[in-house]
């Protein structure tokens, strides 16, 4: 059982919560979406800058525990400067990976490390919020494209 | 003195082993778990008396009838009330208040009437109230802190003034574990034409209670944060108020005699009991009073509180946590919200979880709470009768263990 929760908070996961990347607000986004987890207070917030069908630059910043916060700085680094459809398509594959169980496709790189959070049904929530907020921001973009 | 060993034995759910570990349960702020007699009472409540109540005329009905008023008696015996016909039973606590705030509220409350709370409730002190003066154009108003978690009593005299209809406060915290001064808020209510309801959810299971000396009008209560079972709630009124009282739901039960043109209302309680009640759970209600009566609810408060401190100074020799609320176990109850630095409360309670331990983590769904704490959220260990000072041995290894994966 000890390994069901090592397998939780591997060192990547850690170090994405204690140095998030691409962290704080961008400026001038055009598109500012937030989500938050009202049964527990996690808050997300992703900012956006779209350019020629790709996330030009992305931001985010909010508060939460350790998988809800390194997931969004994960997700940041994995999307940064990639096409909106690569971004649509590996969203899926994680909502594939920590709700169906599926195991990591080799498009999610280093979100793989999520995988552990899977079998913790009560913590999928929190690693799931940033990729529902990113879900709004790409639909928000889709809409003034 | 408690003989914790022993008592454990009347818990089953105790006896097994989580995540490899024993099941160490401090979480019983949120509900308690229930000894053997209560769970007895339900199983033979449905293999020997189960019948629909008050209408029956044979054995069964009359034996059910019985068993769930006798509950009502003992409900009042407990919290040393008079009349066992002032005592409501709801499905909770939160059901206790609105009921409050729809039968006596929607007929006192109007236009610039205010309803004073504080910054310390639990939602279900705040929401229906929110609710009711949005129905009748009144104002809530909300008494502020102190920086040691006690209601500032400086700020609730302020609020109460010749527009203030009702008081309604916590007694004890299900966050900060303070125990309120309830009978010189009640006075400060009444001096100012006020009535003043008491959530009273997380002091009835823990301490002597003695509604007369709360000077409460209303109490509200949940069986199963008192060893009971859950869905059943207590509403208690001081004698009167409950006939001043509109109906909270119509139906079967509740009335005297149905006709077209209108219905009129079966006495008191039975107006506020419509439809078949909850009868089982009520009735093994009366089983966890028995059981808690038996200990003696000033064995419980005395152990309550040793446990308490024993918890606060081993946890506060770990270097950097921090406990919210009083310093003095005397002045709350068994319930210690802490920070762990670096730690997230949701990663506290997922390694203690690993280790066995049952804490929770969260608002505690008390967000006025937390804004003035300054924290989306704490963790939270919270004691009964059955929790003893091995408990809190799992509690600090898991907590050493979080402070090494987030070093
Ligand atoms: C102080 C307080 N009031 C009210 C409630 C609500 O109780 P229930 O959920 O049983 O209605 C709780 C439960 O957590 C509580 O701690």
């Amino acid at each position: 059982m000890a390994e069901l929760f090592d397998d939780l908070y591997r060192e990547l996961i850690l170090d994405h919560y204690r140095r998030p990347r691409n962290h704080g607000e961008l400026p001038d986004a055009p598109i500012r979406v937030e989500g938050v987890n009202p049964v527990c207070g996690d808050e997300i917030h992703l900012d956006l800058k779209v350019a020629d069908g790709a996330i030009a630059d992305i931001g985010f910043w909010g508060h939460g525990c350790s998988i809800s916060q390194s997931s969004a700085s994960m997700l940041t680094e994995r999307l940064k400067g990639r096409p909106l459809d690569e971004a649509g398509r590996v969203t899926k594959k994680v909502r594939a990976m920590l709700i169906d169980g599926e195991l990591p496709d080799s498009e999610l790189g280093d979100l793989e490390a999520l995988e552990g959070v899977a079998r913790l049904p009560v913590r999928v929530k929190c690693a799931l919020l940033c990729w529902n907020v990113l879900e709004q921001g790409l639909a928000e973009a889709a809409t003034t494209a | 003195m408690l003989d914790i060993e022993r008592l454990r034995e009347d818990f089953p759910i105790l006896h097994q082993r989580v995540n490899g570990h024993r099941l160490v349960y401090l979480d019983s702020a949120a509900t308690t778990q229930k000894p053997r007699a209560v769970i007895d009472a339900l199983v033979n409540y449905y293999e020997t008396s189960n019948a629909n109540i008050h209408r029956g005329i044979h054995t069964l009905a009359q034996r059910a009838t019985e068993q769930y008023e006798d509950t009502r008696a003992k409900v009042a015996r407990f919290i040393g009330a008079s009349n066992p016909e002032d005592v409501v039973f709801t499905r909770n606590t939160t059901e206790s208040i609105n009921l409050v705030a729809h039968s006596w509220g929607d007929r006192f409350i109007g236009e610039g009437d205010e309803i004073v709370i504080s910054q310390m409730e639990h939602h279900s002190n705040i929401v229906p109230w929110q609710l009711l003066a949005a129905r009748a154009g009144a104002a809530v108003r909300f008494a502020s802190l102190t920086p040691d978690g006690h209601l500032d009593v400086d700020s609730l005299r302020a609020l109460i003034g010749p527009r203030t209809k009702l008081v309604s406060l916590m007694h004890m915290s299900n966050v900060l574990g303070t125990i309120n001064p309830v009978a010189e808020f009640a006075e400060m209510a009444h001096r100012a034409g006020a009535l003043f309801l008491l959530d009273a959810a997380q002091s009835v299971p823990h301490l002597p209670f003695d509604v007369r000396a709360t000077g409460a009008d209303f109490v509200a209560f949940s069986a199963h944060k008192m060893l009971g079972p859950t869905g059943v709630g207590v509403l208690w009124a001081r004698e009167g108020l409950l006939e001043e009282m509109d109906p909270f739901m119509g139906g079967g039960d509740m009335i005297a005699t149905v006709r077209e043109e209108a219905s009129t209302w079966a006495e008191v309680p039975h107006k506020f009991e419509a439809g078949t009640p909850n009868i089982a759970d009520v009735i093994a209600l009366g089983a966890a009073i028995e059981y808690l009566e038996a200990l003696g609810m000033d064995e419980v408060r005395r152990h309550e509180v040793a446990l308490t401190a024993y918890a606060m100074d081993t946890l506060e020799r770990i270097p950097g946590l921090a406990i919210h609320g009083p310093r003095d176990p005397e002045e709350r109850g068994g319930v210690v919200s802490f920070e762990v630095p670096g730690v997230h409360p949701h990663d506290m309670a997922t390694i203690a979880d690993g280790h066995g331990v049952a804490i929770r983590a969260g608002h505690h769904c008390a967000q006025l709470l937390m804004r003035q704490l300054r924290v989306p959220a704490t963790s939270r260990a919270s004691f009964s009768v059955y929790n003893g000072e091995d408990d809190i041995a799992p509690l600090v290894e898991a907590i050493e263990h979080a402070r090494k994966v987030f070093a």
